[in-house]
């Protein structure tokens, strides 16, 4: 669900006008603004989960929104680990989503091995 | 080779570089930034000041940056620097993603970053620190939610929740963390109320201030807490509730609403007072502290100052560090509003500039201590005030240091 954007502010004005951008997000062609950051078009498309914790699956989005917490992370045009919040959508760009990885060395005790014990 | 570099291109870099070019020693500066665009938290900001007018950060932010660029400084944005290292005494080497700078001097001005308060489900899309809520709101224009709770009190949460309300967004809530071994006091009543006195002359009700300069004494305050409505009092039309605080943020994929208990004046729960408050995003407000990696890289001695925020590297009135030629200034220095910081980024640009000229200039000495008590002065009509105590408490940290720093050639 797209909350919007912030179209008419009381005293910021009318959103500046801006070229739109189309971007591949995860397969799907999204529209954003130029200037803006991948976070903020992913945002305005209704898209807050930008990634999955590595070993647990759990969704996660974006944290501080200014470069700090690393929470943003998704891959950019092959790049992994690019912050979605520091980074402006640029034409044709794809990006993707980061996923659960394999855990080879993980010792999981026999009653929670697929299959059972 | 750069006479100096500046990371950092938020109120305090901008203004250093202002000052250090506009200096009539021909400096040749470059400002290195991570974000896209210059202004730091700057950006995000917008407030009315007494006199009725709108402090508009991205306006703001744009005067700064077109006098840089008439002065002839490089500003780079989209540049994170990785790390320092010094080259002897002749200067500083950074490290960044677009490859090494290098400059006789280095001024860090990298600012503050929010302190996070984990509440169980706070990794769920839709959480955000509120400081975040602030750059997708008056920055990136992008709606965060429909309807928000905000988990903390403090002055930064209050001016953001006045700029989310002023965006059209709604805030079911403002409660208390959940006590925990990381929330302190943040989560005790008392300590949040008294601390909530400090900015009530930002609250848009007159009842609200009047009532505020009348409870002083720490005995009504804990009558007052101990009375507080459990509907909590509005401000800015958003409940704040003293009295309640959040146990758990709920949802699968992302946020659903917040689960809040009523709590005694002391921060306990009461049994069997939980439940569910309906929200599409939450915001927490940890509040800030100075962002002073890159100094203690560089190896500069740190001083513990909660006044300031936390831990800050130790420096001169000058804004001159014990490192040669490493100067620092604005939040790495403590956590103060931006006009302090645009102050501070003054003292240290014209402090590099007179280091510059090998302390020979009579004009910028007194151009120095000139900026210096106008930094005073700023601190003094601060509209946000972070801590009741910041003025003295540099005074004194400056006067412990003696004037050996604060006068010596860098
Ligand atoms: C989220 C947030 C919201 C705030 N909102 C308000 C407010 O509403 N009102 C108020 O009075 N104060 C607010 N503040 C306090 C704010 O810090 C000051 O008002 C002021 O902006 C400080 O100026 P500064 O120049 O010291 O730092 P900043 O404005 O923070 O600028 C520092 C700059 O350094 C850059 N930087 C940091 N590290 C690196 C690196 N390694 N490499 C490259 N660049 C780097 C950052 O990208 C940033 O642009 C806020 C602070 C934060 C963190
Ligand atoms: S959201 Fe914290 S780094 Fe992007």
């Amino acid at each position: 669900m797209t909350f919007g954007r912030i179209e008419l502010h009381p005293v910021l004005g009318k959103l500046p006008d801006a070229p739109l951008i189309e971007v591949v997000f995860d397969g799907q062609r999204l529209f954003g603004l130029e200037g803006e950051s991948i976070a903020a078009t992913l945002l305005a498309n209704g898209i807050r989960k930008l990634r999955v914790q590595e070993e647990s699956d759990n969704p996660r989005g974006i944290y501080c929104n200014i470069g700090h917490c690393m929470e943003c992370r998704v891959s950019v045009d092959g790049f992994s680990g690019i912050r979605a919040c520091m980074t402006p959508v640029k034409e044709g760009m794809t990006i993707s989503s980061g996923i659960k990885l394999p855990l080879p060395f993980r010792h999981t005790p026999p009653s929670e091995r697929s299959g059972g014990a | 080779m750069r006479d100096a570099l500046i990371v950092g291109a938020g109120p305090a870099g901008l203004s250093a570089a202002i000052a250090a070019a506009g200096s009539g020693n021909g400096m040749r500066i470059t400002v290195l930034d991570e974000y896209p665009r210059a202004g730091g938290r700057l950006l995000g900001q917008l407030h009315q000041e007494p006199d009725g007018s709108w402090w508009n950060g991205i306006k703001e932010a744009s005067q700064l940056m077109e006098r840089a660029l008439r002065d002839g400084v490089d500003i780079r944005t989209g540049v994170s620097v990785t790390g320092l290292e010094r080259n002897g005494d002749e200067g500083w080497t950074v490290w960044t993603n677009e490859g090494l700078f290098q400059a006789k001097r280095l001024l860090l001005a990298t600012g503050a970053a929010e302190s996070a308060i984990p509440v169980p489900g706070w990794t769920l899309p839709g959480v955000m620190s509120i400081g975040a809520a602030q750059v997708m709101t008056n920055v990136q224009r992008v709606k965060v939610g429909n309807r928000g709770v905000v988990i903390g009190m403090n002055v930064l949460a209050m001016a953001i929740v006045s700029e989310l309300r002023l965006a059209g967004i709604e805030l079911a809530a403002i409660v208390l963390p959940p006590k925990n071994a990381l929330s302190g006091h943040a989560s005790d009543p008392n300590r949040v109320f008294n601390s909530l006195l400090r900015f009530a002359h930002m609250a848009p009700n007159p009842m609200f201030r009047w009532g505020a300069s009348l409870i002083r004494p720490s005995w009504l305050q804990r009558l007052v807490v101990a009375g507080y409505p459990g509907s909590g009092l509005r401000i800015w039309d958003t409940p704040l509730q003293l009295r309640r605080s959040a146990l758990e943020i709920v949802g699968t994929d992302s946020v659903e609403g917040v689960r809040v208990a009523k709590i005694t004046p002391d921060g306990r729960v009461v049994a069997g007072s939980e439940r569910f408050v309906e929200a599409d995003f939450v915001c927490i407000a940890g509040g800030l502290y100075p962002l002073a990696e890159l100094a203690a890289v560089a190896g500069c001695p740190f001083r513990y100052a909660p006044q300031l925020g936390g831990h800050i590297p130790l420096h001169a009135e000058s804004m001159r560090t014990p490192l040669s030629r490493l100067y620092v200034a604005g939040n790495i220095t403590g956590v103060e509003s931006a006009k302090v910081a645009i102050a501070q980024g003054a003292v240290a640009g014209t402090a590099m500039a007179l280091d510059d000229s090998g302390g020979a200039s009579i004009a910028l000495s007194a151009e120095l201590e000139r900026a210096i008590s106008r930094v005073k002065q700023v601190r003094r009509e601060a509209v946000i005030q972070f801590h009741p105590d910041i003025e003295r408490f540099r005074e004194q940290m400056y006067l412990e240091q003696g004037t050996i720093l604060r006068y010596r050639i860098n």
